[in-house]
């Protein structure tokens, strides 16, 4: 077999161009049916898997949303009881945080970044596979336990004692502290293949200053969950493990610390936001040059707020705990890290407004969302800097200013620009334009209904409302805005159903888009809509930071390639000199059988500690299975 | 038009604003001391925002709409604009970093401000329960000291000092009308000071999720003159006054013969329970069950009936009691002042 493979060792160049593209889709090309659609390692397959599901982990979330704006509509409405609405307000919060939004933001990412490098998949294509899989796992489980009335009622920031032994009864804390080591898990993985194929996977000739903004931003967005997750590893294990087994590492009578807990929840939860936030910039990156017709001003400057975006984050968790009652000299020094966060944020901002004075824009539904998500995300900032003031946060800690601050920045400042990048590549994806006329509507809907429902929240905040609260009395002076704000989440609703309907319909009846429908400058564009199984015919070199637009007439391209094995280029961190060619893993279902077994360990260790034991026998079976030897060459030089 | 509509809704603020001052839980309608130099510190920082939020819509505005030359490519830029454009976001940086600054000093000083500690202090003792309040009052002696619940008197225009207990989960002790808050940490002492600057009824809730009925914990800070508070403080000392009403003697009977002694104390009596708040003086205070509801006799009677349909969850059990029971026990306790 391997004498034979190498006997018909075909390199790229030996053919013609359809010879070629038939030779390749031979070799990469996922077969149909269950079986493939069980094995397949292609990333466009699983990062629009992943997009499609984390879409409908926003809609249900955003069902849980509507039923408590339908209880909150009245004072002392009895829609719902105490019991489910604290599991509805848990679910939104865990659901929108680990189901929807990192994952969606890190699925565009496992989808685009192979495309926008130039290369034919992503590095550790079993491992994305895997990570799929436990996502769906982890999602499916908080789900199923909270149609079973089983659902986590902690909140998403599961504060002890409250999810403690003590006062977290059943199996609710379990459960959500376990559906977090499945999310972690699955960020992980995919965060490790998006550094290293960002790093090793370049096309030959993009160097560091050549790399679109919106991949430099989902590398600086992967180091940030490398470092992040872990904190919240070792809270959601150590919380299950004093549940479980009876450590007492939070109990206050027994020497343990319940503000422990928060700083490891907040260590991962404040870096979070900068997780979903940094690939929605670099989303508004792509498309503002785009739309602007002009490279983004200000490459370095945007590159280096992304960075220190990213480490910023890691030095501002305490402004969560600004009420704990912490030394005040410490506290003062997180006010200023937090209010420091402005100057990396503001630098884009100003970059983004400079590229479209600058600029020609074109007011296409992609540009809408940008100057939404400018006009809504510059107000969610500027009440994350009134937050981070110490006294000012004293009053408004924990009320409907900062639920209103938060929606700002996650709605305005990632959602607005989720749906603009949906616009914008879905014909990259499906090879289909969504409507413009029905995505003008579905813009206008979203922004007003959005602004009407979470603007007057801000005042309910200064008027003392809290957060959390499942009713409130009718001689609180709450009732009207409250009542506003319910019906005005209808307009933003319909603007939802709106952008959802157009992208089921465009899917199948949307008009041809052709390779590049917008003009845009990046790689993902050379290739056809959808792209092929391998991505590109040739791997293309890049000479420039925009390479559509510089080199318009003819992309060159690079050869040598084995054909009839899968085979990519590996490049040099920083210049991104071709040094290797590498083997790039076939399809293979050890992932999805690895994933179950991790999920039936996982899960049985909710309600016995022997499952770790028992249960990771099947694991290594698996990984066994995933991790046989297969006689591939050695990777040449 | 999307921003005209923001707009209008900023200028909806100053309107809702005053709105809110009818409120008696709010951060912007300030009656204590902290509260005053917050409302402050929020009305600077708010202002200055929006005007940095409108500075830079304006400029997104002219941006987008402003007439341009034709160019002949997108990677055909014009060094001297580039240069320009250099300078202008490099001087919208330095502003944020002036603002951010101003904003960080503001707030250290404020924060400095509101913990230097004032000579005249009062301390009393907080702790935060599932879903309730516990108040304890010191005095100079062992036996001035008394216990009370979701309740608190203060005297105008002295410090008090309010040391913070959790005793289950964390709670967060906020009357934003007052102050800021602070949490009750299990195993973590806090303390806050409040002072009110006028007399009247303040009113407070838990601002950190707790469980089931975090919407329903609430209290009221009374803050009256000296004179008055002294005389409340010598009222609340004592145990409680044994009525002659025949149906007063009988709603004691129930009281201390039916479980309710078992959780609740009432001094003066047997019923000594420690897990409910202290009943010596429940009659005399404004709400029952943490701000529930207004303290009658018939709230009482429908607390006492049915405290699960009120306040489902809850650690109060529902008694079974004869109709004469009932209205004897909640007569019992009105006529506790």
């Amino acid at each position: 077999m391997r004498d034979g493979e190498t006997k018909r060792d075909i390199r790229d160049t030996d053919l013609d161009r359809p010879a070629l593209e038939a030779a390749l889709a031979r070799i990469w090309n996922t077969p149909e049916g269950l079986w493939g659609a069980l094995a397949t390692v292609d990333h466009k397959i699983i990062g629009r898997r992943y997009v499609i599901t984390a879409f409908v982990f926003l809609a249900l979330g955003g069902v849980l949303a509507m039923l408590m704006r339908l209880q909150l509509a009245q004072p002392e409405a009895r829609v719902l009881g105490p019991d489910r609405y604290n599991q509805i307000f848990t679910m939104h919060g865990s659901n929108m945080m680990f189901l929807f939004a990192v994952p969606v933001m890190e699925a565009v990412g496992v989808y685009l970044v192979p495309l926008m490098v130039g290369t034919r998949n992503i590095a550790f294509p079993r491992l994305n596979a895997f990570s799929y899989w436990i996502f769906l796992a982890g999602g499916a489980l908080l789900w199923i336990s909270f149609v079973l009335d089983m659902g986590p009622d902690v909140g998403w920031f599961a504060y002890v004692p409250l999810s403690g032994p003590q006062y977290g009864f059943g199996k609710r804390a379990d459960i959500w502290a376990q559906m977090i080591t499945f999310t972690e898990l699955s960020a992980l993985a995919v965060s490790v293949e998006i550094v290293v194929t960002i790093l090793k996977q370049r096309a030959p000739g993009m160097s560091l200053d050549k790399i679109p903004l919106f991949v430099w931003s989902m590398l600086v967005t992967s180091f940030v969950v490398i470092m992040a997750m872990p904190a919240i590893m070792i809270a959601s294990s150590t919380l299950i493990l004093d549940r479980l087994v009876g450590t007492h590492l939070f109990n206050p009578a027994e020497s343990g610390d319940v503000l422990l807990w928060q700083h490891l929840f907040w260590f991962f939860g404040h870096p979070e936001v900068y997780i979903i936030f940094l690939p929605a910039v670099g989303m508004v990156s792509t498309m503002t040059a785009t739309f602007a017709r002009r490279p983004v001003f200000g490459y370095l400057a945007m590159v280096m707020a992304l960075i220190a975006t990213g480490i910023l984050a890691f030095g501002l968790w305490v402004h969560h705990m600004f009420v704990t009652g912490l030394p005040r000299l410490g506290e003062s020094f997180f006010t200023a890290s937090s209010m420091a966060i402005a100057i990396p944020a503001g630098v884009q901002i100003f970059c983004w407004l400079a590229t479209l004075w600058d600029g020609k824009p074109i007011f296409k539904t992609p540009l809408l969302f940008v100057i939404g998500f400018i006009v809504t995300f510059v107000i969610g900032g500027l009440t994350g800097v009134m937050v981070a003031s110490v006294p000012f946060d004293t009053q408004v800690h924990d009320t409907y200013f900062v639920v209103a601050h938060f929606h700002y920045v996650l709605i305005g400042g990632a959602v607005f620009p989720l749906l603009g990048a949906i616009y914008y590549w879905f014909p990259k994806i499906t090879g289909r334009m969504m409507s413009e006329s029905l995505g003008r509507w579905a813009f206008w809907l979203i922004f007003i209904g959005f602004n009407m429902t979470f603007f007057p929240m801000h005042l309910l905040g200064l008027q003392g409302m809290p957060r959390r609260i499942y009713t409130y009395q009718p001689d609180m002076p709450w009732h009207d805005l409250n009542l506003f704000v319910s019906v005005s989440s209808l307009i933003l609703v319909a603007g939802f159903l709106l952008f959802f309907f157009d992208a089921i319909r465009s899917a199948r009846r949307g008009l041809p888009a052709g390779d590049d429908p917008w003009d845009a400058p990046t790689l993902e564009w050379a290739t056809s809509s959808p792209p092929p199984s391998f991505n590109f015919s040739y791997i293309p070199v890049v000479k420039a930071a925009n390479p559509l637009w510089e080199q318009p007439d003819v992309l060159a391209v690079a050869g040598g390639l084995r054909i009839n094995s899968r085979e990519l280029i590996i490049s040099t961190v920083a210049s991104a000199e071709p040094e290797a060619r590498e083997a790039s893993p076939r399809n293979s279902i050890w992932p999805f059988v690895a994933a179950l077994a991790t999920t039936v360990m996982l899960i049985s260790s909710i309600f016995t500690p022997w499952a770790v034991v028992w249960g990771s026998i099947p694991i290594v079976v698996a990984l066994i299975g995933w991790f046989w030897p297969k006689g591939t060459p050695e990777d040449e030089s | 038009m999307k921003l005209r509509a923001t707009a209008r809704l900023r200028a909806l603020i100053p309107a809702l604003a005053l709105a809110g001052c009818t409120g008696w839980q709010s951060a912007i309608d300030v009656h204590g001391a902290s509260a005053i130099s917050l409302k402050h510190l929020i009305v600077m920082i708010v202002a200055t925002c929006s005007v940095v939020w409108a500075l830079v819509i304006a400029t997104l505005i002219v941006a987008l709409w402003r007439r341009r030359e034709a160019r002949e490519s997108a990677i055909a830029l014009d060094p001297r604009r580039q240069r320009r454009m250099t300078l202008a976001v490099g001087g919208a940086v330095a502003a944020t970093v002036i603002v951010i600054s101003a904003f960080t000093v503001s707030s250290f000083f404020t924060t400095r401000q509101l913990t230097a500690a004032g000579a005249d202090n009062l301390t009393i003792k907080v702790r935060g329960l599932q879903w309730w309040w516990g108040v304890e009052y010191f005095g100079s002696k062992p036996e001035l000291r008394f216990e009370t619940a979701n309740e608190i008197h203060i005297p105008v225009g002295r410090n008090v000092r309010v040391q913070l207990e959790g005793l289950d989960v964390i709670h967060s002790f906020w009357v934003p009308s007052l102050a800021g808050k602070q949490d009750l940490i299990p195993g973590r002492p806090n303390e806050i000071t409040i002072r009110a600057e006028r007399a009247g009824v303040y009113r407070g809730q838990c601002a950190e999720f707790c469980g089931l009925q975090h919407a329903h914990m609430a209290f009221f800070v009374v803050a009256e003159e000296q004179r008055a508070f002294e005389a409340w403080t010598a009222l609340q000392r004592d145990n409680a006054v044994a009525s002659s009403d025949e149906e007063v003697i009988a709603g004691q009977r129930v009281f201390l013969s039916r479980p309710c002694a078992a959780c609740h104390a009432i001094r003066g009596t047997a019923a000594n329970g420690k897990i409910g708040p202290d009943l010596t003086h429940v009659g005399g205070r404004k709400y029952i069950a943490a701000g529930l509801l207004e303290t009658t006799r018939g709230s009482l009677a429908a607390w006492i009936a049915d405290p699960q349909t009120l306040k489902p969850g809850n650690n109060m059990p529902m008694v079974p009691l004869a109709a004469e029971e009932l209205r004897s026990v909640s007569a019992y306790l009105a006529s506790l002042k």
